[in-house]
């Protein structure tokens, strides 16, 4: 798509795509989820770029999560349709970022419960607008929609029924962000981790490394056979699937002691820290000198 | 400074930019971002710093800095509300004090130091905010009057309205703690590098709450005072455009062993002091 479909009326573009529905994968009997590319927010992909789906229970569907714009969502919502006539009740927002969160204006009309971390409202006021702007300067205007606010809030452990399915929700520790949640389905072995997990493209570190190592280590003793990690392929084995997120980790975080241990400038440490990791990563000259900067920020006053 | 602070806030409170940080989604150098950013030509930022020259310096004249004054800074900053300068001094005639201006921030003065006796002002870092893409000017003055000046330019944008984090009291808990690194052997009467940290969200009253509607209360740094026992390092005159919780590396020459005194003062009134052992311990 060019520079002059940002002209291109909203609703004629968004129009063409509503009846489209995403192409899901059922990774677990009822818990199907769209792949998202590896790739950044553009015009030419509606910010579709993480894994989001949706679970059907006997009685009602949640969804999770809503994806990055609004078509992303109304795209999802299509394929619940095909999928199923049950009530979508819930839609899980497993932290503050935008490809997570934008499409959640989609689903207003079947008035869901929108559920989140605790610390996410917070999250979302301080941040919601300037994700926004961006977003709506690549995707063009009206294509996020207004501010949804979780109206349920997990402090440590919450559930959500279905129907015979129950989903447990956890709040986590800072990690990936401060308002990370996951989702557990029990039935099926099934850990909905959203960002707690990244396979194949570089995880983006945008809360505490110390603290995203310790939700890992304490998702590895989950019971669940696969996981549905934020940003990959849409299953993997668990905890075999988080053993790449962990190695890129613990890299980041030996490397970048070492480096403070030295004496070396942040600019320094950026150029130098992690490069064993690059071939291993999509996306990985993109975020590995920002998350360099962020663990080096965390780690200096050690 | 009082008066040219103020004077160069109201002349471009316009450029506020409502921009943020990169999370996790953004490449800070997105084609839409690049459109947007290309607008303003040379031409623009080339009438942009002769305006804040004058501002600040008046009817003084700049002389070109190659050889006095180096500046170091990422073409492309990874993280706006973190951008790493560093600034390389060298000079026959002694050196008083450095200007820093980062030209298209709300306040582009974004650092003034001045050196005492016991300074070494060869190397100076530090980070800074950076609000778009913009020109960086470094102007060193000697002790005789006169003014070189360096320029880079830096190409992020969104540091300045980036939140700080998503818990403003979390930021606030350790406030004014402080850590001195020394960065090689203590000998007395010879050069010595120093890395000060200092725990401070420094609040540029851009972070705005969605939900109140309410920017963040600005609180920052006002001045950094540093003696080697009671003589004077630097003075710094700060403001809203260094990074939360700002690193300043610089260069002293401790006589013998001494006291490092660092005395800060934010625009709460808040005052923070700390001395440090050289050599530590």
């Amino acid at each position: 798509m060019g520079f002059a479909a940002c002209s291109v009326p909203a609703w004629r573009a968004s129009a063409a795509q509503v009846l489209r529905p995403w192409v899901t994968e059922e990774v677990a009997p009822g818990i199907h989820i769209r792949h998202g590319v590896d790739e950044d927010v553009s015009a030419s992909n509606d910010d579709a770029i993480a894994n989001i789906g949706f679970v059907i229970g006997r009685e009602a569907v949640a969804v999770t999560d809503s994806g990055g714009s609004l078509n992303d969502g109304r795209r999802l919502r299509a394929s619940i349709r095909q999928a199923t006539e049950l009530p979508i009740r819930y839609v899980l927002m497993s932290h503050v970022h935008p490809d997570h969160v934008f499409g959640a204006g989609a689903f207003s009309a079947d008035h869901p419960i929108y559920v989140g971390h605790a610390g996410l409202p917070r999250a979302l006021s301080l941040r919601w607008e300037y994700y926004r702007t961006r977003t709506e300067a690549i995707l063009g205007k009206d294509t996020v929609g207004a501010l949804v606010m979780p109206a349920m809030l997990v402090r440590d452990h919450a559930h959500i029924d279905l129907g015979g399915r129950v989903l447990e929700l956890t709040a986590h520790g800072i990690a990936h962000t401060d308002s990370d949640m996951s989702a557990l389905d029990r039935q099926t072995g099934t850990l909905l981790a959203s960002d707690l997990l990244f396979v194949h493209r570089v995880p983006s570190l945008d809360g505490s490394l110390k603290g995203w190592l310790k939700e890992l280590a304490l998702l590895k003793s989950v019971a669940a056979k696969r996981a549905v990690p934020g940003h990959g392929p849409t299953s993997v084995d668990w905890p075999l699937g988080c053993r790449d997120l962990e190695r890129y980790l613990g890299v980041l975080l030996r490397e970048t002691r070492a480096a403070i241990a030295k004496g070396r400038d942040i600019d320094a440490a950026v150029k130098t820290v992690g490069l064993s990791e690059r071939t291993r990563w999509a996306l990985f000259d993109d975020y590995n000198g920002h998350n360099v900067i962020q663990a080096f920020k965390e780690l200096e006053w050690e | 400074m009082g008066v040219t602070r103020t004077l160069l806030l109201a002349l471009v409170m316009s450029t506020l930019a409502a921009l943020g940080q990169s999370p996790a989604t953004y490449a800070d150098d997105s084609q839409a971002v690049m459109r947007a950013h290309a607008a303003q030509d040379e031409a623009e930022r080339a009438a942009r710093w002769k305006e804040l020259q004058h501002a600040i310096f008046g009817a003084r004249s700049l002389q070109d800095g190659a050889g006095v004054i180096q500046i170091e800074a990422p073409e492309h900053a990874l993280d706006a509300a973190l951008v790493p300068i560093t600034l390389t001094m060298k000079s026959a005639t002694p050196i008083k004090g450095l200007y820093l201006v980062i030209d298209n921030n709300p306040s582009p003065v974004a650092s003034h130091f001045t050196f005492g006796p016991s300074a070494d002002p060869r190397t100076l870092k530090l980070r800074v905010r950076v609000n778009q893409y913009t020109f960086i000017h470094a102007v060193t003055e000697t002790t005789d009057g006169k003014l070189f000046v360096a320029q880079q330019f830096v190409k992020t944008s969104g540091g300045c309205s980036a939140p700080v984090g998503s818990d403003n009291a979390q930021a606030l808990k350790d406030v004014g703690l402080m850590k001195l690194h020394l960065l090689g052997t203590f000998s007395p009467g010879k050069p010595l590098q120093a890395q000060l940290m200092i725990r401070h969200p420094n609040f540029n009253g851009m972070q705005m709450d969605q939900i109140t509607r309410l920017f963040t209360p600005a609180r920052f740094i006002r001045t950094i005072d540093a003696t080697y026992d009671g003589a004077p390092v630097f003075h710094l005159d700060s403001d809203i455009s260094l990074s939360t919780d700002p690193v300043i590396t610089f260069g002293f020459v401790p006589d013998k062993k001494g006291t490092m005194k660092l005395v800060v003062r934010d625009s709460d009134n808040a005052s923070f002091n700390h001395s440090f052992d050289v050599p530590a311990g």
